[in-house]
């Protein structure tokens, strides 16, 4: 530790404590990002489309449209059940994985949180391959298998119900990671208490151990609803076809032309209302968990042996992983390497015409490919520091005042994707700032959406770091910042590298912003897949989110076997 | 700003044509070394298309063989969302594309209008196009025109079976196998729409909304499901992509009913403001030329205006189906009504 202060010991002493310039810009920068586009949808959303002039008719129609309400009523419906779904998959596996003697159980964590990774539109893109009444894989193996006639229908994807599953695959990763995490630290003396007063094992399970765990199941549904409700992607892929509109498909189609950008605006008002509601709630959940770790980590969870149900246990994985990774990724490594997508998989079928297509004749993919790993590492490098320094000037609480960062900073998470285009569309698109069509608008975009997780996690490990080293370094001269730089970012390597891999990973995969905000020049990977889902070109789709998905498991592999920040490659100061 | 311009031009949408100033269509030009050398300087082109992905690039890849040392850039989507970016586009300042293609004519009356054309007509379509399908002030012409056609795949429905007539798809032995494309974002979808409704009446769509069509949005998507094995029937697609499919060997039939059948026509136009001038100018003599005309009928199934262009035999000619035209004037006023029409009758 002296070490490091020594090295850069001298200078530092005359620098002058920054922290209050860096302070004004962070608010200035952070009110620019989440407010501006807030001012600008309530601006249009009571401005007429056709005259330009103060009008309360854009919220009338919101009552009196009954395709919009229909589209807000059934975007409530298919969230709520994606959130119980995800509920029921997740706690029943979280609890196998983390308290049980199920074999694999290490891996099956590591697997469930890797498909963290796949973009819910591709997912959902997987599915209709797989799930499609008559072209189906399944159904067509299911009629193969049994012989029926081929009006029989075993699963429609095409449905609500279809639409429910297909989100709900991707989602369940938040509730079980969630829940997995807090059975990790449900105190085993409470649990041995009740076996030592002679409850069994169910009872306890169902007395103790599941009390205990409640506020993060019930905190990891309201992520998976809120999750589905702001989804662009999968409704479009799947709701579409279905002959229904969710709320979020319903503002993009008000953009087509002519484009009625005041009712866009009053439309996306409820759901940000929606949102704050539910995150209140969560607050209002989480803010009870103080309970769960009461007695601190003592000693090794209870492992449940499961005996006999073994094999029961060991099936229900096998296929809540087979629904959510073994079959979507299948289907999409089937459909890349074959002609149509129902074609039977075999010598003669396999062809490399759709990655002849995408890599050499498709004049689109370069240009995507470069725009989505540049806005990816920039948004990643921007964040982390941003919500590395905010995180800083909230937890030390160095100047009075910083708490509104923190409140800024987690503000955006308020604000659905849909809703954040348009309402940076309406700030940027005209002519006074024409950032409409750049890359930039892009990164102001992602940098806004990102932000509440990149600062949430830097928080979190904030808490955990004693500010005594801090305060040796303060001692021997050194400013706010470059402490924060020299000592505190060090012994955050891991949670720096992890929060920055987990904002790359989630610019990679937008799309509900995003459709809004890309031109010829900027276009991204998600985007022309989703461009390529509308003219029906499944197998350059999968090509291409294969190469997506190798492309982020190296960046992540790079990033946390690299040393980014120069310094942490010195003494082992943890 | 341009949305108040729209709704006003709406309104007097009839008007505004017969009123605006007929300018003089410019002197027709040719490729000439000159120009190419010029176009070269540019060094690339952007284009922004609706006509199929696979379709567009295989012409990029002709002008890039034919011009050395310039890029084409195809921006592919469907008409409608081509229209809406570029509109987007052009109210926000920017200026990406050079030349544009969609299959919506009004489009291009709209453009014209708003005085977003450069006009220019290539030597090509000034002796070879017929009057009908070239703008008389020279500011756009029809680079391709397609059916939206019904076709089926034979494997999953019998001949017998098919329907041959319009009004045959309300039968309820259809329901559940029929596929369609979306008005509100496809072009070709939105002229059949108009000109099917001007014909049997929004009574025709309520009743098949009943069906339980799967919808999807470009018109070239139906095909696909159909290749795919989807749906069996689809009520509207583009021609060219079941062209396409049947030289693949996938067993598809059309059919043309006797009540007509809706045509489509692609206009093409360079834009003002163009990034890149003289290489614009260059694809735009290109994209009316015998050899891209032959290679868009050959590879891509497009019907073209172009005398010399021979069509496979395997094809049945124009001058044997009845086709339905759109008058683009009388489209126009009623793109809203559509649009709300349909999301009644079809929920999206």
């Amino acid at each position: 530790m002296t070490d490091i202060a020594m090295t850069t010991w001298e200078g530092r002493r005359r620098s002058v404590d920054l922290s209050i310039p860096t302070f004004v810009l962070l608010a200035l920068l952070l009110s620019v990002l989440v407010i501006l586009p807030l001012f600008w949808i309530i601006y249009y959303a009571f401005r007429s489309d056709a005259n330009g002039a103060f009008t309360f008719a854009n919220f009338a129609a919101l009552v009196t449209d009954p395709t919009l309400l229909r589209a807000y009523g059934l975007a409530v419906g298919m969230a709520f059940a994606v959130g119980v779904l995800s509920c029921a998959i997740a706690t029943p596996m979280a609890w196998l994985v983390a308290r049980t003697d199920l074999p694999g159980r290490k891996f099956i964590r590591v697997l469930v949180t890797a498909s963290f990774v796949t973009p819910p539109f591709l997912g959902a893109i997987a599915y209709e391959i797989l799930a499609a009444p008559n072209s189906g894989i399944i159904n067509v193996l299911y009629r193969k298998i049994f012989g029926l006639d081929p009006a029989v229908v075993l699963v429609n994807i095409y449905t609500m119900s279809g639409l429910v599953f297909a989100i709900a695959c991707f989602t369940f990763p938040y509730v079980f990671t969630l829940v997995a995490n807090a059975l990790d630290k449900v105190p085993s003396d409470l649990e041995d208490a009740s076996a030592i007063l002679g409850g069994k094992a169910l009872t306890t399970l169902r007395r103790v151990t599941f009390p205990l765990v409640l506020p993060a199941m019930l905190a990891g549904t309201l992520i998976a609803i809120l999750q589905s409700l702001t989804m662009f992607g999968s409704p479009a892929i799947l709701a579409l076809p279905a002959g229904f509109h969710v709320i979020t498909t319903k503002i993009w189609s008000l953009f087509q032309f002519p484009p009625q950008l005041g009712l866009a605006a009053a439309s996306a008002i409820p759901l940000l209302i929606i949102t704050v509601i539910l995150l209140r709630a969560q607050k209002m959940v989480l803010g009870r968990k103080g309970y769960t770790v009461l007695g601190g980590k003592s000693g090794s969870p209870r492992i449940v042996k499961l005996g006999k149900w073994k094999w029961a246990a060991g099936l229900f994985v096998l296929a809540v992983l087979s629904m959510t990774i073994i079959l979507p990724y299948g289907a999409i490594f089937k459909t890349a390497f074959t002609n149509t997508a129902s074609d039977p998989l075999n010598l003669q079928t396999i062809t490399l015409k759709h990655w002849n297509f995408v890599l050499f004749e498709f004049s689109a993919t370069q240009l995507a490919l470069r725009n989505t790993f540049l806005l990816g590492i920039l948004t990643a490098t921007g964040v982390t520091i941003v919500a590395l320094v905010t995180a800083y000037l909230v937890t030390r609480r160095s100047i009075p005042g910083s708490n509104y960062l923190g409140l800024l900073a987690t503000a955006p998470i308020a604000i659905p994707g849909i809703v954040l285009g348009v309402g940076l569309f309406l700030s940027y698109a005209n002519p006074t700032f024409q950032l409409y069509g750049t890359i930039w608008i892009l990164l102001i975009a992602f940098m806004t959406i990102e932000l509440p997780a990149g600062y949430q996690q830097m928080s979190s490990s904030f808490a955990g770091v004693h500010p005594e080293l801090e305060e040796a370094g303060r001692i021997m001269g050194a400013s706010r910042l470059r402490t924060l730089w020299d000592i505190t970012t060090p012994l955050l390597r891991t949670s720096v590298i992890a929060a920055w891999c987990f904002v790359f990973v989630g610019t990679i995969r937008e799309l509900s912003a995003t459709i809004l905000l890309t031109t010829a020049n900027t276009k991204l990977v998600s985007v022309i897949i989703y461009d390529l889902n509308e003219s029906g070109d499944l197998g350059a789709i999968c090509v291409l989110g294969i190469i997506l998905l190798i492309a982020s498991f190296a960046v992540v592999y790079v990033a946390n076997n690299v040393p980014v920040l120069g310094r942490s490659r010195e003494p082992q100061t943890t | 700003m341009w949305k108040r311009a729209l709704t006003a031009t709406l309104v007097i949408a009839g008007m505004a044509m017969a009123s605006h100033a007929r300018a003089q269509a410019p002197e027709p030009y040719a490729i000439t070394p000159e120009l190419i050398a010029a176009a070269q300087k540019d060094g690339k082109v952007v284009f922004y298309t609706a006509t199929d992905v696979a379709v567009a690039e295989k012409l990029a890849e002709l002008f890039k063989k034919t011009y050395s040392g310039i890029d084409v850039q195809v921006e592919r989507a469907g008409s409608e969302r081509v229209f809406q970016r570029v509109g987007q586009e052009i109210s926000s300042g920017i200026y990406n594309a050079d030349v544009i293609e969609t299959s919506d004519a009004v489009h291009f009356e709209y453009f014209k209008r708003q005085s977003w054309l450069v006009p220019m007509v290539p030597d090509e379509v000034a002796k070879k196009w017929p009057e009908d399908e070239k703008d008389p002030d020279g500011y756009f012409a029809a680079y391709r025109a397609h059916l939206s056609v019904i076709a089926y795949r034979t494997d999953l429905l019998p001949e017998a079976d098919a329907p041959k007539t319009w009004t045959d798809l309300l039968d309820p032995k259809y329901k559940g196998k029929m596929v369609k494309a979306h008005p509100g974002y496809s072009g070709t979808v939105m002229t059949a729409t108009f000109v099917l409704q001007e014909l049997l009446g929004w009574d025709f769509f309520e009743k098949l909304g009943q069906q339980q069509v799967m919808q999807v949005q470009s018109s070239t998507e139906p095909p696909k499901k159909l290749a795919q094995g989807e749906r069996a029937l689809e009520i509207d697609g583009n021609e060219y992509n079941i062209f396409r499919l049947q030289d693949e060997g996938v067993p598809i039939k059309i059919v043309y009913p006797a009540e007509g059948t809706p045509l489509a026509v692609g206009n093409a136009a360079v834009l003002a403001n163009s990034p890149h001038p003289e290489a614009a100018k260059l694809f735009y003599a290109f994209l009316f030329s015998r050899e891209a005309q032959q290679l868009n009928s050959d590879s891509g199934g497009l019907r073209s205006f172009h005398p010399e262009v021979k069509e496979k035999t395997s094809r049945t000619p124009l001058s044997q189906i009845k086709l339905l035209h759109l008058d683009p004037a009388k489209l126009e006023p009623m793109i809203q009504e559509i649009k709300s029409n349909y999301e009644k009758y079809f929920g999206t």
